[in-house]
């Protein structure tokens, strides 16, 4: 009956099991540098992926290539479908990929309402303001303050909240826990897994890889520019000894 | 005749008007200046040459198309606006990555050129334009009497200035042009098309130049060299008010133009310099500019 099986299993592109992203062969460079050496991976639609591994394996670079804001690129990146590799990196945004970027890229002569409602609405569906608020609280009572006067845990929430806005499908954070107070980094554990619940695609870059484990579906682990395995995050426990090789922990 | 600090008051006051004149065109030019700089990273040297082209392209317009001066308020910004949007695109766009110098030596080497030109066809004595006829004849203000084209030019280079200032600041295009100038990857990456807001700025910055040539052109003689001897006084303008500042740009304009007015009063042997020692003194003490933020 081999009917029932391709129609149990469709394959193409923007159907369920197909990659939402495909991430093939990606080399990229810093002028003279050469930092990634054919990173290869894939996000399915409604995952929540990180990439794990240590200081310079490429983590950030690989989020920047996919949204084109590296110097240099090779190899193949395709989003739904579509090929992005050689497209400006307002296209590639216009496209449904939000980034918030490691140091978080709060304007300091915005006020936090401006920075909020920078990023132009590319599709529909985004988050309204009130659900944002729901999420972020503390945003609400700060609108008017300069963007780069709120606290670390703030900035972080501002700079994930106002990607949320545009309609993007797909969210590349950038190591969103990094140097906050754990109380802050389970509100943002807590917002990932209800992103996570609304049909949202993460990927994720972490240091944090007890962070990583409560939120994520699967682990890529990155070394000196490729992807050196994937581990589900079911199989987690299992691997500790070998993560733990790669992390160098 | 009555006198203040032993300086009659027709001269106070007259003086007074030049300086505000000065500092309308000093605020105009490096509001255009920092606007430019802010987001493009460019030293735009060419902008005394620009100013020059729309107090030129003001005269063509009359003498050969018998368009006045109030159509060319509209029409010379936007012609010579388009002759910088193709420099960005042909020339100024090779640069972004580059050091500001390389900027600085190209829109040197235009203004160089466009002076040449202009010298070369029309020579350095300076052609006549009239004030329109709206704006003949003065006003008697009792102490003194205010030439109506002079207090419009005042007015309007107001309303330019806060106008824009008002764009920048307070609009979301403006959003756009502050959170570009402080990270152009970033707002490009939310989806923000920033090479033609780029293009669109310089274009602005260029034809606010333009505009600036026309209003001075009933008073100034249209001239060759009018921009270059400008200038170097708005570069001047632009380091004590701090690069990139807009609001800076134009209080330190019409702030040094009238204290360039008081200085012909009290002591007219400085008034050349009295900018550039300003300058000096502001370079010591905050070399970010008054209104400028440390990078």
């Amino acid at each position: 009956m081999p009917d029932a099986l391709t129609t149990a299993r469709p394959a193409g592109p923007g159907t369920a099991t197909a990659p939402l992203l495909s991430v093939r062969d990606l080399n990229a460079w810093y002028g003279e540098s050469h930092i990634l050496h054919g990173v290869t991976f894939d996000v399915r639609a409604g995952e929540v992926v990180t990439l794990l591994g240590r200081n310079g394996a490429g983590k950030t670079t690989t989020l920047r290539s996919i949204m084109g804001i590296v110097p240099r690129r090779e190899g193949s990146i395709a989003y739904d479908g579509q090929e992005t590799v050689r497209l400006a990196s307002n296209r590639i945004a216009r496209m449904g990929i939000a980034y918030c970027p490691e140091e978080r890229g709060i304007f300091a002569s915005l006020n936090v309402e401006e920075n909020l409602l920078l990023p132009p609405i590319v599709r529909d569906g985004g988050l309204s303001i009130e659900q944002i608020f729901e999420l972020f609280p503390n945003l609400k009572e700060r609108l008017s303050s300069q963007g780069t006067k709120l606290s670390g845990g703030e900035q972080q929430m501002l700079a994930i909240g106002r990607i949320l806005r545009t309609g993007a499908r797909l969210l590349l954070l950038d190591e969103p826990t990094e140097g906050l107070a754990p109380v802050i980094v389970q509100q943002i554990g807590r917002t990932i897994a209800r992103l996570k619940a609304q049909g949202f695609t993460i990927l994720l870059v972490e240091q944090n890889f007890r962070f990583a484990a409560t939120v994520a579906d699967r682990h890529y682990v990155m070394d000196h520019g490729r992807v050196a395995d994937m581990i589900p995050n079911s199989e987690l426990g299992a691997n500790m000894a070998k993560l733990h090789d790669y992390l160098g922990v | 005749m009555t006198e203040i600090f032993g300086v009659p008051t027709q001269a106070l006051f007259g003086q007074l008007l030049i300086g505000l004149i000065n500092g309308s065109f000093y605020a105009m030019l490096s509001l255009g200046l920092a606007v430019i700089f802010g987001l493009l990273n460019i030293i735009n040297f060419t902008h005394g040459a620009q100013y020059m082209m729309g107090a030129f392209c003001a005269y063509f317009l009359l003498e050969f198309a018998g368009v006045g001066y109030w159509w060319s308020l509209l029409i010379v910004p936007m012609v010579v606006g388009i002759t910088g949007i193709v420099v960005e695109r042909t020339m100024l766009a090779r640069l972004y990555k580059l050091d500001h110098l390389y900027g600085l030596l190209l829109t040197f080497g235009l203004a160089l050129i466009l002076q040449g030109l202009f010298t070369n066809y029309y020579g350095s004595s300076g052609l006549p334009y009239r004030i329109p006829n709206e704006l003949t004849g003065g006003i008697d203000l009792g102490f003194m009497l205010l030439p109506k084209y002079r207090a419009w030019v005042i007015v309007a280079s107001l309303v330019v200035c806060l106008g824009t200032w008002f764009v920048i600041e307070r609009t979301k295009l403006g959003a756009y042009l502050r959170a570009a100038t402080e990270n152009r990857a970033l707002v490009q990456a939310f989806g923000v098309n920033v090479p033609r807001m780029i293009t669109l700025t310089y274009g602005f910055g260029v034809g606010l130049a333009a505009l600036a040539g026309v209003m001075a052109a009933p008073i100034y003689q249209v001239n060759p060299q009018m921009g270059a001897n400008l200038i170097i006084v708005v570069f001047a303008v632009v380091v004590i008010g701090g690069m990139g500042s807009i609001l800076g740009a134009i209080l330190t304009g019409f702030g040094l133009g009238i204290v360039e007015g008081l200085t012909k009063v009290f002591y007219p042997e400085a008034s050349n310099t009295v900018i550039f020692v300003i300058m000096v003194i502001v370079l010591l003490i905050k070399p970010a500019g008054l209104f400028g933020k440390e990078r």
